[in-house]
């Protein structure tokens, strides 16, 4: 086995086969048995594979964005599970936004947030609120609900206000000690959502725990995004974007900042750091790819109301982190694909199968057993299998390796420098 | 304004004494562990919701036997408080030892997520053994101590109401001061209390002087999580109806308080427990005569939280707390 790998990872155009044939007959078993939730899987592990391969980053990216953006929605849409299988990945790809937001906060300035969905609520409702009729309840001027256009605009706009709330949280947080950080912000996300609950008095604002309902789908050119296979597009290209700013922050200056801060806070001050400015700046950002996430999550929803903001959310993306490895960018996206898929498909394809069972008698399952109850079980477990076994996660974060030599005579030689440089932003 | 909240004030202190007597032994088992490891035990607010359950299983057994009328009401309530502590800690010295042991040296990160890891188990096992059994996860015991008792207020200054108390309420504070005063004890007058502040003082150098550290710190877990868990079985005699979820906001709360008291600080933690149960009480019976009927009673948990965020910026070592400083 091992030599069959090690051939493997010498010979490039093996690889290009196996890869080639993997995605054939996936898609291929996909278009042909469309109510194959495991032909749907293996198709999206084809990612993981390529994750493996040794092509160049440019190669990597562009067979990607291919698979998803062709060859998964084709193949999907040959029969009626189609929407389903496109909401699926659609969840699949917010769910990544918002753990790459979160691995920023914990993965790479070491701060634990327990409530990080309370910045995913903030964005939600900054559309929901306007995009609704529910504007009119308290804003002086201006009609509403605001078309699906301004969707784009508030993307901005979700962003901006979680990073406002934030950095509120964090002033008065980060001053002290690291571990209160955890257990104000566990507060902080129930708090968000009592408020978000209770302010339909004395002015009605939230419309309290009925929930916003019918949140103006967005709109591009007159088309509107209604369906989970036109929002997927959204979501697809708001991910690829992510990817791409975590990816160059990680690397940046502030993203070694927030390394240091998380190897050593003493240390790290001790070189020039800002210590409060740096984890504010962490929060913030953070903060701010959740509110986005939120505004997206609102707008396909288009429903909103405090129940789907609850502390099951906030572990839920910790799960994601944690499980792919704190730090790593396709740890996370692996980490965050597979609870999503977990939560959304499994376990409910579990619970459908043993009540089939239960029914015809088979077995008797009683109801408090039942898989889709046992998320609280199943995260727990994870959390404290992979603390105590593994702490770096599935695919662990790797600092990139640099060349002494390579650097001083790329000094000389400032194109080549740059290139390196380059495959090292994307190594990681 | 005024006049009513001096009126309700008789029985909004009754109220937040008993529920600051539970906010206090809860926040001891924190502030214990915290003293001595540094560490928050997010499955603290567990453990005390596991004490609930304990507990009411074990008046729901007794009662089923027949053996609660056939014996001093008193009795089985120190009998169930008794068993409940013994499971509770045993219950606490486990996750010490599977959860936090192998992890001392790691980073604090990690520490605190296997402490949810757990906490998230503990929930679940809970709901999963009480649904299997009862069909339902929310719990109802058997009422017990429900006589009512009046005091006359009233005739203490014209000004007041009078206040009516279940006569648990006495049970619960009678309990609760017995054992926060025996803690106290425990720990500054015999020789396992001063191992454990040695340990709590520098753990190295206590290890020096023949302290059996691993001890000392199950030790620790122990008494916290039996304290926590009979103060489970108290909330669910004062406040009838228990759910596995109860243990979250009113870890959080607790917490809350210890922070208060000056985190590490045992009598801290006691007093901090208190003030915050007069405090959440007050607020929940007057919030909304105050801000004109803005804020409604449901505010109370952001009250509560504000108070964490209040002594985190004003003053971070809490009211009997020392100021640490960290040396490299």
């Amino acid at each position: 086995m091992k030599k069959w790998l090690n051939v493997l990872e010498q010979n490039k155009r093996l690889q290009a086969i196996v890869i080639a044939v993997y995605i054939v007959v996936t898609f291929i078993s996909l278009y042909l048995a469309q109510k194959s939730v495991v032909a749907f899987l293996l198709l999206l592990s084809s990612l993981l594979l390529l994750h493996f391969t040794t092509f160049s980053h440019r190669v990597k990216w562009v067979i990607g964005i291919v698979v998803l953006s062709v060859l998964l929605p084709l193949a999907a849409s040959q029969g009626e599970a189609y929407q389903s299988y496109m909401e699926v990945a659609t969840l699949v790809g917010i769910y990544i936004a918002m753990a790459l937001g979160l691995n920023i906060v914990v993965g790479l300035a070491g701060l634990l947030d327990l409530g990080f969905v309370a910045f995913f609520a903030i964005g939600a409702y900054t559309y929901g609120i306007f995009a609704t009729t529910q504007a009119n309840n308290f804003m002086p001027f201006g009609q509403y609900p605001l078309s699906g256009e301004s969707f784009w605009v508030f993307l901005i706009i979700g962003c901006i206000v979680a990073a406002i709330f934030g950095i509120l949280l964090g002033i008065p947080v980060l001053r002290v000690k690291g571990d209160y950080l955890a257990i104000v912000t566990l507060g902080f996300g129930e708090i968000i959502r009592i408020i978000f609950n209770n302010l339909d008095k004395p002015i009605n604002i939230t419309n309290g725990a009925m929930g916003l309902a019918s949140v103006q789908p967005p709109k591009l050119f007159g088309l509107e995004f209604m369906y989970p296979s036109q929002f997927y597009y959204v979501v697809l290209v708001i991910l690829l974007l992510t990817i791409f700013v975590v990816r160059r922050l990680e690397y940046s200056k502030i993203g070694r900042a927030w390394k240091a801060v998380r190897e050593n806070e003493i240390a790290a001050q001790a070189m020039g750091i800002p210590l409060v400015r740096t984890k504010l700046m962490a929060f913030a950002v953070g903060a701010s790819f959740s509110g986005m996430m939120g505004v997206v999550f609102a707008a396909k929803q288009t429903f909103v109301d405090p129940t789907s903001f609850t502390l099951l959310e906030s572990i839920t993306i910790l799960v994601m982190v944690i499980l792919g490895g704190m730090g790593s960018v396709p740890g996370v996206i692996l980490g965050a694909a597979l609870v999503t898929i977990l939560n959304l498909q499994v376990l409910t394809e579990l619970t459908n199968w043993l009540n089939q069972l239960s029914l015809s008698g088979v077995v008797s399952i009683p109801d408090a057993l039942s898989p889709a109850k046992m998320q609280r079980f199943i995260f727990g477990v994870i959390l404290i299998l992979f603390a105590l076994y593994r702490p770096q996660g599935l695919l662990p974060a790797k600092n990139p390796r640099f060349d002494e030599k390579e650097l001083k005579s790329g000094a000389t030689n400032m194109v080549d420098g740059k290139e390196g440089a380059k495959d090292v932003y994307f190594n990681g | 304004m005024i006049e009513h909240v001096l009126q309700t004030l008789p029985q909004v202190v009754i109220d937040g004494l008993a529920l600051g007597a539970v906010y206090a032994i809860v926040a001891l088992g924190y502030t214990m562990v915290y003293g001595i490891l540094e560490l928050i035990n997010f499955a603290h607010g567990e453990i005390f919701m596991t004490g609930a359950f304990v507990g009411t299983a074990l008046f729901l057994s007794f009662s089923a036997f027949g053996w609660l009328s056939s014996m001093p009401m008193l009795l089985s309530l120190l009998l169930v408080l008794v068993a409940t502590s013994i499971v509770t800690g045993l219950l606490g010295m486990g996750i010490e030892r599977v959860a936090y042991r192998p992890l001392r040296s790691a980073p604090k990160l990690i520490t605190l997520i296997t402490a949810i890891g757990i906490s998230f188990l503990l929930q679940d096992f809970v709901r999963f053994i009480t649904e299997l059994k009862k069909g339902n996860y929310i719990l109802t015991g058997p009422s017990l101590f429900t006589g009512q008792v009046s005091i006359s207020a009233s005739s203490i200054w014209s000004g007041f109401h009078d206040a009516s108390v279940k006569s648990s309420f006495f049970i619960v504070l009678v309990t609760a001061v017995v054992m926060m005063v025996t803690l106290d004890f425990f720990v500054n007058k015999t020789k396992w209390g001063m191992a454990m502040r040695a340990v709590a003082q520098d753990r190295e150098t206590a290890a020096l002087m023949s302290v059996n550290v691993n001890k000392v710190i199950a030790l620790t877990f122990f008494i916290g999580s039996a304290l926590g868990g009979a103060t489970g079985v108290l909330f669910a005699i004062q406040y009838g109806t228990i759910d596995p979820y109860i243990g979250f906001i009113l870890g959080l709360k607790a917490f809350t308080a210890a922070v208060l008291g000056g985190i590490g600080n045992i009598r801290g933690a006691m007093f901090g427990g208190i003030v915050l149960g007069l405090l959440e009480m007050f607020a929940a019976a007057n919030l909304p005569i105050i801000s004109n009927g803005i804020l409604g009673a449901e505010y109370k948990d952001v009250f509560a939280f504000s108070i964490l965020i209040m002594v985190l910026i004003f003053k971070p070592e809490g009211l009997f707390g020392k100021v640490s400083i960290e040396k490299v």
